[in-house]
């Protein structure tokens, strides 16, 4: 799953699987991100209820 | 009692009703922790498989879960993606049954895990499947795409459990949740993705094994034909699924939760797939039993022995597959309420009895040519995992609809009458 | 992925001579004795139990007085293109790129099963129950094999151990090679009618390297293209046959 355990290996078809696992991964840590950071702005600004 | 949690403008049966229903299926789910701790405890010695039936009951229900399962990215993917980011009206019936189907995924996925977290010899090496992953072999892919998609799953649940009663009155969580609401066609794409990879394997776990002719299958590039096929059967069992469990959902409840119209788009929606899953099929069978077969030097017949007959692949194909794909497709027949309950039945039957020919059949044929013909019978423990599942599931699905808005229709259709005058603005109305 | 040329390298295979196997099951048991193969409390529970060489009895299906009967042991068959290797989660069987013989890790597997599920000799047994041994045979345990753990896969490793211990009598003695007898798993040792001959296939000094060339050698399932380690040989028609599945018409062998 990462580099450092031991048989890695930096072949074409681990490279294409991990690389769209850590993409997928991305993007669903950018949503979540996207609304935790949001909620937080919202809630700073006095202007909404 | 729980009236503050109960979703406005709708009504609940009363905690004299709800405690003992939840109760029943709690024993059941106990059932379940009960034999989980015996194999843990004793080891998998509590289950009947052995060298030959080293996937069981449990493969089969996981497989049947997580296609069933599919209601949940499928609904996903037509109502935030195909209707939502390219505006194509046609699937707007659907958010009716969308927060319905987030659930039935969660329940079906995390049962699923639960389950082969049972399955494993070791369990506390779980964590090897990905930690140590092995990128060429297809329970790879399918443990790192369901565990993601559970987490998918979950961040879907989330705006709705937020938007219960209660909960929806704290200002940090109203706002939290419709912001993931906002990002939720973010989360279907991944979650479509996701899917369709781990659906795929999972057919494609029997479909590499080139060693046993009866799960072999040729395909593309490195997916065989069994990777398209389990997609395809998924995506037409799951909105049959979702439908069967919101029909028996009004039946337990005895109200209304959404407009036929939804029904109907379902079917046809789960009819079309299956319908071109039936033709796919029966190809794949075909060039199967032409290529594959007379290659390892087998006829058809010599996959069809003892209880595993030939009576197994007319049922899957022609009973539970072509007939349903006739009613569910067929305009007159669906608006049958009868014909298309029976229809999204059989279509589920199908399906599940495709999941048991591929674990079971597959390994209780004989590979060795002086090999005997082998068969299986789960033990209570194992049936009692599965049935914890099944225990599992009403539960939460129940608690669901008692305290969210999991029908979006449904105060609509079931007005709250007092003293016989219908209220529609319920913030006035007094239930009790 | 790079395709491996199996002709270079050292490739160990055994050979199994079937018309001089008497079917006197010592291979069996000084196998299960040599690698610690624990014993189930019901040893009679045949699709439980644990035999890395597994002993098949198979007849020509002949009355009398034509019955032949034939004993077919069956180890691991290192398989060139093995089913098991690309399947396995969490890569914990693995086909050693210098001996080609593929190994089990008994601490990584995690006891999904697949493995067996894809193995079509059934070479692979999975503990059901805790590994026991009956009083006093716990003293018979050999230290160079590690005794598995319930809830793991395990199947013949070819005594990879006894590899390991004539590499190290061979570089303690200045050499690179070993010779033809000085690794050679107990099933080998044990025979009494020498039955089995091992070495490495890619070396022409090796006599397996010679028997597999031979008009009377063959290996199971052939044809389901998993390139097995294990040859058999049998002048018999009938014993050549009942290795692999055919069409009516299609097995063109004598005898």
């Amino acid at each position: 799953m990462f580099p450092f355990v031991f048989e890695w290996g930096w072949d074409a078809g681990r490279l294409i699987f991990m690389g769209l696992l850590y993409l997928v991964l991305g993007v669903i840590s950018l949503g979540l991100l996207y609304a935790f950071v949001k909620t937080w702005l919202q809630l700073r600004s006095p202007r909404r209820k | 009692m729980d009236l503050a949690l109960i979703p406005n403008g709708v009504q609940r049966c009363s905690l004299k009703v709800f405690v003992p229903w939840m109760l029943l299926w709690l024993v059941i789910l106990a059932g379940g922790l009960l034999s989980a701790f015996l194999c843990f405890y004793k080891g998998l010695n509590q289950t009947n498989m052995n060298h030959h039936f080293a996937f069981g009951l449990w493969i089969v229900f996981d497989l049947s879960l997580i296609a069933l399962g599919a209601g949940a990215f499928f609904s996903g993917f037509l109502t935030h993606i195909i209707g939502e980011v390219f505006i194509y009206p046609y699937v707007e019936d659907l958010k009716a049954i969308i927060n319905a189907a987030v659930v039935i995924g969660f329940i079906c996925y995390s049962a699923a895990i639960a389950m082969l977290g049972v399955d494993i010899g070791q369990p506390l090496r779980g964590w090897f499947i990905f930690w140590h992953a092995n990128v060429h072999s297809m329970l790879t892919e399918v443990s790192f795409c369901i565990t993601a998609y559970l987490g998918v799953l979950t961040i879907e649940y989330l705006p709705l459990i937020l938007s219960n009663r209660k909960l929806n009155e704290i200002r940090e969580l109203n706002i939290f949740g419709s912001n993931l609401h906002h990002a939720m066609a973010l989360f279907a794409a991944a979650g479509t993705f996701l899917s369709f990879f781990h659906q795929g394997s999972l057919g494609g776990l029997f479909g590499v094994l080139f060693a046993r002719p009866f799960a072999f299958r040729e395909g593309f590039s490195i997916w065989p034909w069994t990777f398209f096929l389990f997609i395809l059967s998924s995506i037409a069992a799951g909105p049959s699924f979702t439908l069967l469990c919101v029909w028996i959902a009004q039946k337990v409840t005895g109200k209304e939760l959404v407009k036929r119209s939804v029904f109907t788009l379902l079917a046809k929606i789960s009819g079309w797939l299956l319908a071109t899953y039936v033709i796919l099929k029966i190809l794949d069978t075909i060039s199967w039993a032409y290529g594959v077969v007379p290659r390892a030097g087998l006829s058809f017949m010599d996959f069809y022995e003892g209880p595993y007959g030939v009576w197994l692949i007319v049922a899957e194909i022609g009973i539970f597959g072509i007939i349903p794909a006739i009613i569910l497709i067929t305009p007159r027949l669906r608006e049958r309420n009868d014909l298309l309950i029976v229809g999204a039945l059989m279509n589920i039957t199908g399906i599940v009895l495709n999941r048991f020919v591929f674990t079971i059949q597959t390994l209780a044929i004989p590979v060795m040519p002086f090999g005997k013909f082998m068969s299986y019978f789960p033990t209570w423990q194992e049936w009692g995992i599965a049935m914890g599942a099944v225990g599992y599931g009403i539960l939460v699905f129940s608690l669901s609809y008692r305290y969210l808005p999991l029908f979006p229709q449904e105060a609509e259709l079931n007005p709250i009458r007092v003293l016989g005058k219908a209220v529609t603005d319920s913030g006035i109305v007094k239930r009790g | 992925m790079k395709k491996e040329d199996r002709t270079q390298g050292t490739r160990y295979g055994m050979v199994i001579d079937l018309d001089t196997c008497t079917g006197c099951g010592v291979c069996s048991v000084a196998c299960a004795s040599e690698n610690n193969v624990s014993v189930l409390y019901d040893e009679s529970d045949k699709t439980r139990n644990i035999t890395w060489m597994q002993l098949y009895m198979v007849t020509n299906g002949k009355g009398f007085p034509e019955t032949e009967v034939v004993c077919i042991p069956r180890p691991c068959m290192q398989c060139d293109n093995p089913p098991c290797v690309p399947v396995c989660p969490s890569t914990a069987t693995r086909k050693d790129p210098n001996t080609r013989i593929v190994s089990q890790i008994y601490t990584r597997c995690i006891g999904c099963r697949y493995c067996m599920a894809a193995c079509p000799y059934q070479a692979r047994s999975f503990n059901w129950f805790d590994p026991s041994f009956p009083e006093g045979m716990d003293r018979y345990l050999s230290p160079e094999v590690s005794p598995r753990m319930r809830g793991v896969v395990e199947k013949c490793s070819f005594c990879h151990h006894r590899l390991m211990r004539a590499r190290a009598k061979a570089y303690a003695d200045g050499r690179r090679d070993l010779k033809e007898d000085e690794y050679i798993p107990a099933c080998v040792e044990a025979c009494p009618t020498k039955a089995i001959t091992f070495g490495d296939l890619n070396n022409p000094k090796h006599r397996v390297s010679e028997l597999v060339k031979g008009p009377d050698a063959f290996r199971l399932l052939e044809r389901l293209g998993t390139e097995p380690k294990a040859y058999y040989k049998s002048t018999k028609g009938w014993v050549r046959r009942m290795a692999d599945n055919y069409l009516s018409g299609e097995f063109k062998g004598r005898g």
